[in-house]
Protein backbone atom coordinates (compact mmCIF):
# COMPACT_ATOMS: atom_id res chain seq x y z
CA UNK A 1 0.00 0.00 0.00
CA UNK A 2 2.71 2.70 0.76
CA UNK A 3 5.78 2.58 -0.49
CA UNK A 4 9.71 1.96 1.62
CA UNK A 5 9.79 5.96 1.91
CA UNK A 6 6.69 6.24 3.49
CA UNK A 7 6.97 3.08 5.77
CA UNK A 8 10.42 4.54 7.17
CA UNK A 9 8.86 8.04 7.98
CA UNK A 10 6.00 6.57 9.54
CA UNK A 11 8.41 4.42 11.44
CA UNK A 12 10.58 7.46 12.59
CA UNK A 13 7.10 9.58 13.26
CA UNK A 14 6.58 7.02 15.77
CA UNK A 15 9.74 7.28 17.62
CA UNK A 16 9.85 11.03 17.37
CA UNK A 17 6.26 10.54 18.95
CA UNK A 18 7.71 8.48 21.98
CA UNK A 19 10.28 10.17 22.58
CA UNK A 20 8.59 14.01 22.33
CA UNK A 21 6.10 12.21 25.05
CA UNK A 22 8.32 10.45 27.20
CA UNK A 23 11.36 13.12 27.72
CA UNK A 24 8.61 15.34 28.13
CA UNK A 25 6.82 13.70 30.54
CA UNK A 26 10.11 12.56 32.57
CA UNK A 27 11.03 16.78 32.08
CA UNK A 28 7.72 17.19 33.15
CA UNK A 29 7.62 15.71 36.44
CA UNK A 30 11.29 16.83 37.06
CA UNK A 31 9.48 20.37 37.37
CA UNK A 32 6.10 19.20 38.48
CA UNK A 33 6.75 17.42 40.76
CA UNK A 34 8.67 19.26 43.19
CA UNK A 35 6.21 22.20 42.26
CA UNK A 36 3.05 19.93 43.24
CA UNK A 37 4.92 18.86 46.96
CA UNK A 38 5.21 22.98 47.38
CA UNK A 39 1.56 23.46 46.75
CA UNK A 40 1.16 20.91 49.12
CA UNK A 41 3.05 21.86 51.89
CA UNK A 42 2.48 25.69 51.92
CA UNK A 43 -1.25 25.07 51.26
CA UNK A 44 -4.04 25.89 54.03
CA UNK A 45 -3.63 22.49 55.72
CA UNK A 46 -0.10 21.71 54.37
CA UNK A 47 3.01 20.67 56.98
CA UNK A 48 4.16 24.67 56.60
CA UNK A 49 1.41 26.32 55.18
CA UNK A 50 2.34 29.88 53.40
CA UNK A 51 -0.14 31.78 51.76
CA UNK A 52 2.25 33.79 49.97
CA UNK A 53 4.15 31.16 48.60
CA UNK A 54 1.36 29.10 47.76
CA UNK A 55 -0.38 32.07 46.17
CA UNK A 56 2.35 32.43 43.91
CA UNK A 57 2.53 29.20 42.79
CA UNK A 58 -0.99 28.70 42.79
CA UNK A 59 -1.46 32.00 40.22
CA UNK A 60 1.40 31.05 37.88
CA UNK A 61 0.04 27.39 37.36
CA UNK A 62 -3.64 28.80 36.42
CA UNK A 63 -2.25 31.12 34.13
CA UNK A 64 -0.38 28.43 32.30
CA UNK A 65 -3.02 26.25 32.62
CA UNK A 66 -5.59 28.25 31.54
CA UNK A 67 -3.56 29.31 28.11
CA UNK A 68 -4.68 26.79 25.14
CA UNK A 69 -1.89 24.62 24.50
CA UNK A 70 -1.51 26.01 20.82
CA UNK A 71 -0.73 29.55 21.80
CA UNK A 72 1.23 28.43 24.28
CA UNK A 73 3.47 26.46 21.89
CA UNK A 74 3.66 30.05 19.46
CA UNK A 75 4.38 32.15 22.43
CA UNK A 76 7.25 30.29 23.52
CA UNK A 77 8.94 29.74 20.30
CA UNK A 78 11.66 32.70 21.10
CA UNK A 79 12.32 30.58 24.20
CA UNK A 80 12.25 27.02 22.49
CA UNK A 81 15.20 28.65 20.28
CA UNK A 82 17.40 30.06 23.09
CA UNK A 83 17.43 27.19 24.85
CA UNK A 84 16.99 24.37 22.19
CA UNK A 85 18.84 26.40 19.16
CA UNK A 86 15.57 26.20 16.87
CA UNK A 87 11.80 26.24 17.33
CA UNK A 88 10.80 23.89 15.11
CA UNK A 89 11.81 19.38 15.27
CA UNK A 90 10.83 17.50 18.12
CA UNK A 91 13.38 18.12 20.23
CA UNK A 92 12.18 21.86 20.45
CA UNK A 93 8.80 20.60 20.65
CA UNK A 94 9.53 19.75 24.34
CA UNK A 95 10.56 22.85 25.62
CA UNK A 96 6.53 23.76 25.40
CA UNK A 97 5.22 20.45 25.98
CA UNK A 98 7.16 20.43 29.66
CA UNK A 99 5.93 23.88 30.02
CA UNK A 100 2.48 23.13 29.32
CA UNK A 101 2.23 20.04 31.56
CA UNK A 102 4.45 21.02 34.87
CA UNK A 103 1.42 23.28 36.31
CA UNK A 104 -0.99 20.49 35.31
CA UNK A 105 1.53 17.90 36.95
CA UNK A 106 1.90 19.84 39.75
CA UNK A 107 -2.17 19.97 40.20
CA UNK A 108 -2.27 16.44 39.62
CA UNK A 109 0.55 15.82 42.46
CA UNK A 110 -1.17 18.15 45.00
CA UNK A 111 -4.42 16.46 44.46
CA UNK A 112 -2.78 13.07 45.06
CA UNK A 113 -1.13 14.13 48.03
CA UNK A 114 -4.01 15.37 49.32
CA UNK A 115 -5.62 12.16 49.13
CA UNK A 116 -2.93 10.90 52.41
CA UNK A 117 -5.39 11.00 55.18
CA UNK A 118 -4.15 13.40 58.06
CA UNK A 119 -3.94 10.97 60.45
CA UNK A 120 -1.36 9.02 58.79
CA UNK A 121 0.91 12.46 58.73
CA UNK A 122 -0.09 12.96 62.52
CA UNK A 123 0.72 9.28 63.64
CA UNK A 124 4.28 10.37 62.05
CA UNK A 125 4.92 13.60 63.27
CA UNK A 126 4.22 11.94 66.79
CA UNK A 127 6.82 9.08 65.44
CA UNK A 128 9.08 12.25 65.35
CA UNK A 129 9.58 12.58 61.43
CA UNK A 130 10.40 15.87 60.76
CA UNK A 131 8.91 17.75 57.29
CA UNK A 132 11.43 15.78 54.70
CA UNK A 133 10.80 12.32 55.99
CA UNK A 134 7.03 13.61 55.76
CA UNK A 135 7.34 14.16 52.59
CA UNK A 136 9.34 11.45 51.36
CA UNK A 137 8.77 8.03 53.37
CA UNK A 138 4.72 9.17 54.12
CA UNK A 139 3.13 11.45 51.70
CA UNK A 140 4.76 10.30 48.46
CA UNK A 141 4.76 6.98 49.26
CA UNK A 142 1.03 6.45 50.28
CA UNK A 143 0.09 8.71 47.66
CA UNK A 144 2.16 6.34 44.87
CA UNK A 145 -0.88 4.86 43.72
CA UNK A 146 -2.51 8.06 42.90
CA UNK A 147 0.89 9.44 41.67
CA UNK A 148 1.23 6.49 39.19
CA UNK A 149 -2.23 6.94 37.45
CA UNK A 150 -1.77 10.84 37.37
CA UNK A 151 1.12 10.03 35.80
CA UNK A 152 -0.58 7.67 33.05
CA UNK A 153 -3.21 10.62 32.32
CA UNK A 154 -0.73 13.13 32.01
CA UNK A 155 1.71 10.81 29.30
CA UNK A 156 -1.58 10.47 27.60
CA UNK A 157 -2.08 14.31 27.73
CA UNK A 158 1.37 14.95 26.30
CA UNK A 159 0.58 12.40 23.35
CA UNK A 160 -1.64 14.00 22.26
CA UNK A 161 -0.46 17.77 22.68
CA UNK A 162 3.37 16.24 20.82
CA UNK A 163 0.67 15.64 17.94
CA UNK A 164 -1.09 19.11 18.05
CA UNK A 165 2.40 20.30 17.82
CA UNK A 166 2.33 19.14 14.18
CA UNK A 167 0.61 21.98 13.16
CA UNK A 168 3.14 24.43 13.67
CA UNK A 169 6.12 21.91 12.62
CA UNK A 170 6.57 19.50 15.52
CA UNK A 171 7.66 16.10 14.44
CA UNK A 172 6.08 12.95 14.85
CA UNK A 173 3.04 11.39 14.21
CA UNK A 174 1.14 14.40 14.54
CA UNK A 175 3.59 16.31 11.97
CA UNK A 176 2.96 13.54 9.33
CA UNK A 177 -0.79 13.94 9.94
CA UNK A 178 -0.85 17.49 8.86
CA UNK A 179 1.82 17.61 6.03
CA UNK A 180 0.18 14.59 4.22
CA UNK A 181 -3.28 14.25 5.51
CA UNK A 182 -4.12 17.64 6.24
CA UNK A 183 -1.70 19.94 3.16
CA UNK A 184 -1.53 16.99 0.70
CA UNK A 185 -4.84 15.50 0.99
CA UNK A 186 -3.26 11.70 1.62
CA UNK A 187 -6.08 10.47 3.73
CA UNK A 188 -4.78 7.31 4.00
CA UNK A 189 -1.14 8.56 5.67
CA UNK A 190 -3.70 10.77 8.10
CA UNK A 191 -5.35 7.79 8.93
CA UNK A 192 -2.96 5.49 9.10
CA UNK A 193 -1.17 7.96 11.62
CA UNK A 194 -4.08 8.46 13.93
CA UNK A 195 -4.67 4.60 14.02
CA UNK A 196 -1.07 4.48 15.07
CA UNK A 197 -1.66 7.64 17.50
CA UNK A 198 -4.77 5.54 19.21
CA UNK A 199 -2.54 2.18 19.63
CA UNK A 200 0.33 3.87 21.51
CA UNK A 201 -2.55 5.81 23.66
CA UNK A 202 -4.06 2.48 24.34
CA UNK A 203 -0.64 0.81 24.76
CA UNK A 204 0.68 3.20 27.51
CA UNK A 205 -3.40 3.62 29.16
CA UNK A 206 -3.36 -0.13 29.88
CA UNK A 207 0.03 -0.99 30.69
CA UNK A 208 -0.51 1.39 33.71
CA UNK A 209 -4.07 -0.27 34.50
CA UNK A 210 -1.89 -3.36 34.25
CA UNK A 211 1.03 -2.32 37.05
CA UNK A 212 -1.55 -0.13 39.06
CA UNK A 213 -2.96 -2.95 41.39
CA UNK A 214 0.91 -4.38 41.66
CA UNK A 215 2.22 -1.24 43.66
CA UNK A 216 -0.68 -0.82 45.58
CA UNK A 217 -1.50 -2.84 48.98
CA UNK A 218 -4.13 -1.50 49.86
CA UNK A 219 -6.84 -3.88 48.80
CA UNK A 220 -6.22 -7.58 48.60
CA UNK B 1 9.09 15.02 89.57
CA UNK B 2 6.04 13.85 87.67
CA UNK B 3 6.61 12.00 84.49
CA UNK B 4 4.22 14.11 82.87
CA UNK B 5 3.25 17.86 84.64
CA UNK B 6 0.19 20.14 82.41
CA UNK B 7 0.10 23.77 83.88
CA UNK B 8 -2.58 25.37 83.43
CA UNK B 9 -2.94 24.40 79.77
CA UNK B 10 -5.23 26.42 77.49
CA UNK B 11 -6.06 26.05 74.29
CA UNK B 12 -7.79 28.46 71.98
CA UNK B 13 -8.63 27.69 68.54
CA UNK B 14 -10.59 29.83 65.70
CA UNK B 15 -13.37 28.09 64.20
CA UNK B 16 -15.35 29.96 61.39
CA UNK B 17 -13.86 33.75 63.15
CA UNK B 18 -15.46 32.68 66.27
CA UNK B 19 -13.09 31.73 69.43
CA UNK B 20 -13.15 28.14 70.66
CA UNK B 21 -11.83 27.44 73.99
CA UNK B 22 -10.87 23.67 73.77
CA UNK B 23 -9.21 23.43 77.09
CA UNK B 24 -9.10 25.88 79.92
CA UNK B 25 -6.57 26.04 82.57
CA UNK B 26 -5.95 22.39 82.94
CA UNK B 27 -3.36 20.88 85.55
CA UNK B 28 -2.73 17.55 85.81
CA UNK B 29 0.22 15.26 86.92
CA UNK B 30 1.02 11.77 85.84
CA UNK B 31 2.99 10.01 87.57
CA UNK B 32 5.98 7.16 86.00
CA UNK B 33 4.15 3.68 85.71
CA UNK B 34 0.59 5.54 86.18
CA UNK B 35 -2.28 4.44 83.42
CA UNK B 36 -4.09 7.54 83.91
CA UNK B 37 -7.44 7.69 82.17
CA UNK B 38 -8.81 11.15 80.90
CA UNK B 39 -12.66 10.88 80.46
CA UNK B 40 -15.05 12.75 78.76
CA UNK B 41 -17.70 13.30 76.46
CA UNK B 42 -16.67 13.89 72.83
CA UNK B 43 -16.02 17.41 72.08
CA UNK B 44 -14.61 17.73 75.95
CA UNK B 45 -11.52 18.85 75.17
CA UNK B 46 -9.78 15.23 75.46
CA UNK B 47 -8.36 14.76 72.27
CA UNK B 48 -6.54 17.96 72.62
CA UNK B 49 -5.12 17.43 75.67
CA UNK B 50 -3.51 13.95 74.55
CA UNK B 51 -2.19 16.02 72.00
CA UNK B 52 -0.56 18.68 74.04
CA UNK B 53 1.12 16.04 75.90
CA UNK B 54 3.55 15.43 73.04
CA UNK B 55 2.90 19.19 71.41
CA UNK B 56 1.29 17.95 68.08
CA UNK B 57 -0.73 20.90 69.29
CA UNK B 58 0.54 24.06 71.23
CA UNK B 59 -0.97 25.22 73.84
CA UNK B 60 -2.14 28.96 73.47
CA UNK B 61 -1.06 28.87 77.47
CA UNK B 62 0.73 27.58 80.42
CA UNK B 63 3.30 24.47 79.69
CA UNK B 64 3.62 20.70 79.30
CA UNK B 65 6.98 19.30 81.25
CA UNK B 66 8.06 15.71 80.42
CA UNK B 67 10.38 14.79 83.02
CA UNK B 68 10.71 17.68 84.20
CA UNK B 69 11.60 19.31 80.67
CA UNK B 70 8.93 21.81 79.46
CA UNK B 71 8.42 21.18 75.63
CA UNK B 72 8.15 24.85 74.86
CA UNK B 73 12.22 25.37 75.62
CA UNK B 74 12.99 22.49 73.27
CA UNK B 75 14.47 23.53 69.70
CA UNK B 76 12.60 21.80 66.76
CA UNK B 77 14.90 18.75 66.65
CA UNK B 78 14.54 18.24 69.76
CA UNK B 79 11.18 18.39 70.18
CA UNK B 80 10.97 15.68 67.55
CA UNK B 81 13.79 13.80 69.36
CA UNK B 82 11.10 13.91 72.75
CA UNK B 83 8.33 12.88 70.64
CA UNK B 84 10.52 9.71 69.26
CA UNK B 85 10.48 9.13 73.08
CA UNK B 86 6.44 8.63 73.97
CA UNK B 87 4.51 6.33 72.07
CA UNK B 88 1.02 7.09 70.45
CA UNK B 89 -1.78 4.89 69.12
CA UNK B 90 -4.99 6.47 67.50
CA UNK B 91 -8.60 5.36 67.53
CA UNK B 92 -8.25 5.18 63.42
CA UNK B 93 -4.72 3.30 63.82
CA UNK B 94 -3.34 5.57 61.06
CA UNK B 95 -0.76 2.95 59.79
CA UNK B 96 1.02 3.34 56.64
CA UNK B 97 -1.06 1.31 54.27
CA UNK B 98 1.04 0.72 51.37
CA UNK B 99 4.14 -0.93 53.83
CA UNK B 100 3.34 -4.45 54.97
CA UNK B 101 3.06 -5.05 58.82
CA UNK B 102 6.90 -5.55 59.92
CA UNK B 103 8.25 -2.58 57.83
CA UNK B 104 5.03 -0.36 59.82
CA UNK B 105 6.55 -1.35 63.09
CA UNK B 106 10.17 -0.49 61.86
CA UNK B 107 9.14 2.89 60.40
CA UNK B 108 9.77 4.95 63.50
CA UNK B 109 13.35 3.17 63.48
CA UNK B 110 13.92 3.81 59.75
CA UNK B 111 12.85 7.48 60.99
CA UNK B 112 15.51 7.87 63.77
CA UNK B 113 18.44 6.15 61.30
CA UNK B 114 18.05 3.29 63.04
CA UNK B 115 19.95 0.57 60.79
CA UNK B 116 17.86 -1.99 59.16
CA UNK B 117 18.82 -5.35 60.64
CA UNK B 118 18.26 -3.62 63.86
CA UNK B 119 15.74 -2.67 63.55
CA UNK B 120 13.99 -5.52 61.66
CA UNK B 121 15.22 -7.24 65.07
CA UNK B 122 13.60 -4.89 67.32
CA UNK B 123 10.26 -5.46 65.05
CA UNK B 124 10.52 -8.96 65.33
CA UNK B 125 10.48 -9.33 69.04
CA UNK B 126 8.09 -6.64 69.30
CA UNK B 127 5.44 -8.80 66.91
CA UNK B 128 5.85 -11.64 69.39
CA UNK B 129 5.15 -9.36 72.20
CA UNK B 130 1.69 -8.50 70.34
CA UNK B 131 1.24 -11.74 69.36
CA UNK B 132 1.03 -11.44 65.43
CA UNK B 133 4.05 -12.98 64.43
CA UNK B 134 2.18 -14.94 61.64
CA UNK B 135 1.08 -11.59 59.86
CA UNK B 136 4.73 -10.33 59.75
CA UNK B 137 4.23 -9.65 56.02
CA UNK B 138 0.50 -8.83 55.54
CA UNK B 139 -0.99 -5.59 54.48
CA UNK B 140 -2.84 -3.62 56.85
CA UNK B 141 -5.81 -4.29 54.66
CA UNK B 142 -5.48 -7.59 55.54
CA UNK B 143 -6.17 -7.09 59.58
CA UNK B 144 -9.15 -6.46 61.63
CA UNK B 145 -9.12 -3.67 63.41
CA UNK B 146 -8.07 -5.38 66.65
CA UNK B 147 -4.91 -6.88 64.56
CA UNK B 148 -4.73 -3.12 63.72
CA UNK B 149 -4.16 -2.43 66.65
CA UNK B 150 -1.56 -4.42 68.22
CA UNK B 151 0.42 -3.33 65.29
CA UNK B 152 0.33 0.46 65.72
CA UNK B 153 1.07 -0.53 69.47
CA UNK B 154 4.25 -2.40 68.63
CA UNK B 155 5.17 0.27 66.50
CA UNK B 156 4.73 2.84 69.27
CA UNK B 157 6.50 0.74 71.43
CA UNK B 158 9.41 0.30 68.38
CA UNK B 159 12.04 3.41 69.88
CA UNK B 160 11.50 2.03 73.74
CA UNK B 161 9.17 5.29 74.82
CA UNK B 162 8.48 6.10 78.65
CA UNK B 163 5.15 7.37 77.80
CA UNK B 164 2.32 5.90 75.57
CA UNK B 165 -0.82 8.20 74.19
CA UNK B 166 -3.92 6.09 73.83
CA UNK B 167 -6.33 8.15 71.88
CA UNK B 168 -9.53 6.74 71.74
CA UNK B 169 -7.65 3.25 71.26
CA UNK B 170 -10.47 0.94 71.51
CA UNK B 171 -13.09 3.37 70.67
CA UNK B 172 -13.19 1.70 67.16
CA UNK B 173 -13.09 -1.94 68.12
CA UNK B 174 -15.75 -4.40 69.95
CA UNK B 175 -15.56 -5.20 73.33
CA UNK B 176 -13.68 -8.62 73.06
CA UNK B 177 -11.44 -6.91 71.05
CA UNK B 178 -11.49 -3.48 73.31
CA UNK B 179 -10.65 -6.47 76.63
CA UNK B 180 -7.84 -7.78 74.99
CA UNK B 181 -6.37 -4.42 73.81
CA UNK B 182 -6.73 -3.20 77.48
CA UNK B 183 -4.90 -6.69 78.43
CA UNK B 184 -1.80 -5.95 76.01
CA UNK B 185 -1.95 -2.56 77.37
CA UNK B 186 -2.27 -3.25 81.20
CA UNK B 187 0.81 -6.01 80.14
CA UNK B 188 2.92 -3.45 78.93
CA UNK B 189 2.60 -1.62 81.60
CA UNK B 190 3.44 -3.91 83.99
CA UNK B 191 6.21 -5.16 82.02
CA UNK B 192 7.62 -2.76 80.79
CA UNK B 193 7.31 -0.04 82.90
CA UNK B 194 5.35 2.22 80.38
CA UNK B 195 3.32 4.98 81.56
CA UNK B 196 -0.04 5.22 80.15
CA UNK B 197 -2.26 7.83 79.26
CA UNK B 198 -5.58 6.79 78.43
CA UNK B 199 -8.33 9.16 76.62
CA UNK B 200 -11.56 7.48 76.07
CA UNK B 201 -15.59 8.31 76.51
CA UNK B 202 -15.63 4.85 77.51
CA UNK B 203 -16.44 4.42 81.55
CA UNK B 204 -15.28 1.10 80.74
CA UNK B 205 -12.45 1.02 79.80
CA UNK B 206 -11.21 3.32 82.66
CA UNK B 207 -12.81 0.96 84.75
CA UNK B 208 -11.06 -2.34 83.63
CA UNK B 209 -6.74 -0.71 83.63
CA UNK B 210 -6.79 2.41 84.71
CA UNK B 211 -5.34 3.56 88.47
CA UNK B 212 -5.96 6.98 88.18
CA UNK B 213 -8.83 8.85 86.48
CA UNK B 214 -9.54 12.71 85.35
CA UNK B 215 -13.08 14.04 84.25
CA UNK B 216 -12.86 16.41 81.64
CA UNK B 217 -15.99 18.71 81.14
CA UNK B 218 -16.15 21.74 78.65
CA UNK B 219 -12.76 22.03 78.19
CA UNK B 220 -12.20 22.12 81.98
CA UNK B 221 -10.62 19.52 84.58
CA UNK B 222 -13.54 19.00 87.04
CA UNK B 223 -12.38 15.69 88.70
CA UNK B 224 -9.25 14.25 89.35
CA UNK B 225 -8.09 11.27 91.58
CA UNK B 226 -7.83 7.81 91.73
CA UNK B 227 -10.41 5.65 90.27
CA UNK B 228 -12.20 4.19 93.57
CA UNK B 229 -12.65 7.19 94.76
CA UNK B 230 -13.93 9.25 92.01
CA UNK B 231 -16.18 5.85 91.13
CA UNK B 232 -17.47 5.69 94.74
CA UNK B 233 -18.25 8.94 95.21
CA UNK B 234 -18.20 11.03 92.23
CA UNK B 235 -18.80 15.06 93.92
CA UNK B 236 -19.74 17.19 89.66
CA UNK B 237 -22.64 16.86 87.52
CA UNK B 238 -19.94 15.56 84.31
CA UNK B 239 -18.37 12.80 86.90
CA UNK B 240 -22.18 11.65 87.64
CA UNK B 241 -23.32 11.61 83.75
CA UNK B 242 -19.77 9.26 82.49
CA UNK B 243 -20.31 7.19 85.67
CA UNK B 244 -24.34 6.81 85.48
CA UNK B 245 -23.68 6.87 81.00
CA UNK B 246 -26.98 8.92 81.10
CA UNK B 247 -27.35 12.51 80.69
CA UNK B 248 -28.26 13.84 84.19
CA UNK B 249 -27.78 17.27 83.29
CA UNK B 250 -30.55 17.43 80.83
CA UNK B 251 -33.50 15.32 81.98
CA UNK B 252 -36.46 16.98 82.92
CA UNK B 253 -37.27 17.78 86.16
CA UNK B 254 -41.12 16.55 85.12
CA UNK B 255 -39.81 12.99 84.09
CA UNK B 256 -38.87 12.10 87.86
CA UNK B 257 -40.54 9.38 89.82
CA UNK B 258 -41.71 10.43 92.45
CA UNK B 259 -40.38 7.53 94.31
CA UNK B 260 -37.16 8.19 96.24
CA UNK B 261 -34.15 6.56 94.63
CA UNK B 262 -31.00 6.15 96.39
CA UNK B 263 -27.62 4.64 94.66
CA UNK B 264 -25.33 2.39 96.38
CA UNK B 265 -21.95 1.35 95.96
CA UNK B 266 -20.58 -2.03 97.82
CA UNK B 267 -17.43 -2.04 98.71
CA UNK B 268 -15.03 -5.39 99.07
CA UNK B 269 -16.49 -6.48 102.64
CA UNK B 270 -20.08 -5.28 102.09
CA UNK B 271 -20.05 -7.41 98.46
CA UNK B 272 -20.36 -10.79 101.15
CA UNK B 273 -22.83 -9.82 102.99
CA UNK B 274 -26.19 -10.26 101.39
CA UNK B 275 -27.18 -6.48 102.19
CA UNK B 276 -30.54 -6.33 100.44
CA UNK B 277 -31.93 -9.78 101.98
CA UNK B 278 -31.62 -8.53 105.51
CA UNK B 279 -33.02 -5.02 105.15
CA UNK B 280 -36.17 -6.32 103.62
CA UNK B 281 -36.40 -9.23 106.14
CA UNK B 282 -35.33 -6.71 109.31
CA UNK B 283 -37.63 -3.36 108.22
CA UNK B 284 -40.45 -6.19 106.45
CA UNK B 285 -41.05 -3.45 102.85
CA UNK B 286 -39.77 -4.06 99.72
CA UNK B 287 -37.54 -2.26 97.67
CA UNK B 288 -37.01 -2.21 94.24
CA UNK B 289 -33.81 -2.75 92.51
CA UNK B 290 -33.88 0.05 89.65
CA UNK B 291 -30.30 -0.66 88.65
CA UNK B 292 -27.53 -3.26 89.36
CA UNK B 293 -24.14 -3.62 88.21
CA UNK B 294 -20.59 -5.25 89.04
CA UNK B 295 -17.55 -3.69 87.86
CA UNK B 296 -14.20 -4.41 88.01
CA UNK B 297 -12.57 -1.06 89.43
CA UNK B 298 -8.52 -1.56 89.73
CA UNK B 299 -8.68 -5.42 90.05
CA UNK B 300 -11.01 -5.30 92.66
CA UNK B 301 -14.87 -5.68 92.47
CA UNK B 302 -17.58 -2.98 93.03
CA UNK B 303 -20.67 -3.31 92.82
CA UNK B 304 -23.57 -0.26 92.26
CA UNK B 305 -27.14 -0.65 92.90
CA UNK B 306 -29.54 1.78 92.27
CA UNK B 307 -32.88 1.26 94.73
CA UNK B 308 -35.83 2.20 94.40
CA UNK B 309 -37.58 3.07 98.23
CA UNK B 310 -41.07 3.16 99.47
CA UNK B 311 -43.32 5.55 100.31
CA UNK B 312 -43.14 6.58 103.66
CA UNK B 313 -40.50 9.15 105.07
CA UNK B 314 -39.37 7.51 108.13
CA UNK B 315 -38.97 4.08 106.50
CA UNK B 316 -37.09 5.78 103.82
CA UNK B 317 -34.90 7.03 106.52
CA UNK B 318 -34.46 4.26 108.18
CA UNK B 319 -33.65 1.93 105.31
CA UNK B 320 -30.37 4.52 104.34
CA UNK B 321 -29.24 4.48 108.05
CA UNK B 322 -29.54 0.68 107.67
CA UNK B 323 -27.89 0.52 104.64
CA UNK B 324 -25.08 2.54 106.08
CA UNK B 325 -24.53 0.23 108.81
CA UNK B 326 -23.64 -2.38 106.40
CA UNK B 327 -20.83 0.37 105.29
CA UNK B 328 -22.24 1.30 101.99
CA UNK B 329 -22.08 4.38 100.05
CA UNK B 330 -25.56 5.80 99.78
CA UNK B 331 -26.61 8.54 97.77
CA UNK B 332 -29.22 10.15 96.41
CA UNK B 333 -30.32 9.84 92.98
CA UNK B 334 -33.12 12.66 91.49
CA UNK B 335 -32.77 11.42 88.00
CA UNK B 336 -34.73 9.26 86.18
CA UNK B 337 -33.42 5.80 86.43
Amino acid sequence: MFDQKVIEMILIGIKDTLYMTLVSTFFGYVLGLPYGIILKVTGKDGLRPNRIIYGIGDFICNIIRSVPFLILLILLIPFTRAIVGQSYGSTATIVPLVICAAPYIARVVEASLNEVDAGVIEAAKSMGANNFQIIFKVLLVEARVSLFSGMIITTGLLLGYSAMSGTVGGGGLGDIAVRYGYYRWQTDIMIVTVVLLIVIFQIIQNLGTWILPHIDHRKR
Amino acid sequence: MSEIEIRNLTKKFEVKGNPVTALDHVSLNIEKGDIYGIIGMSGAGKSTLVRSINYLEEPTEGQILIDGVDLASLKPAELRKKRSEIGMIFQGFHLLEQKNVIDNICFPLELAGVKKKAARQKAGELLKLVQLEEKEKAYPSQLSGGQKQRVAIARALATNPGILLCDEATSALDPQTTESILQLLQQINQTMHITIVIITHQMSVVNRICKKVAIIDSGRLVESGPVEKIFADPQTDAAKELLLEKKIRYSPVTALDTARKVRIVFSENSAYEPVIANLILKLQAPVNILKADTRNVGGKARGEMILGLPEGKQLQERMIDSLKENGLAVTEVKEDV
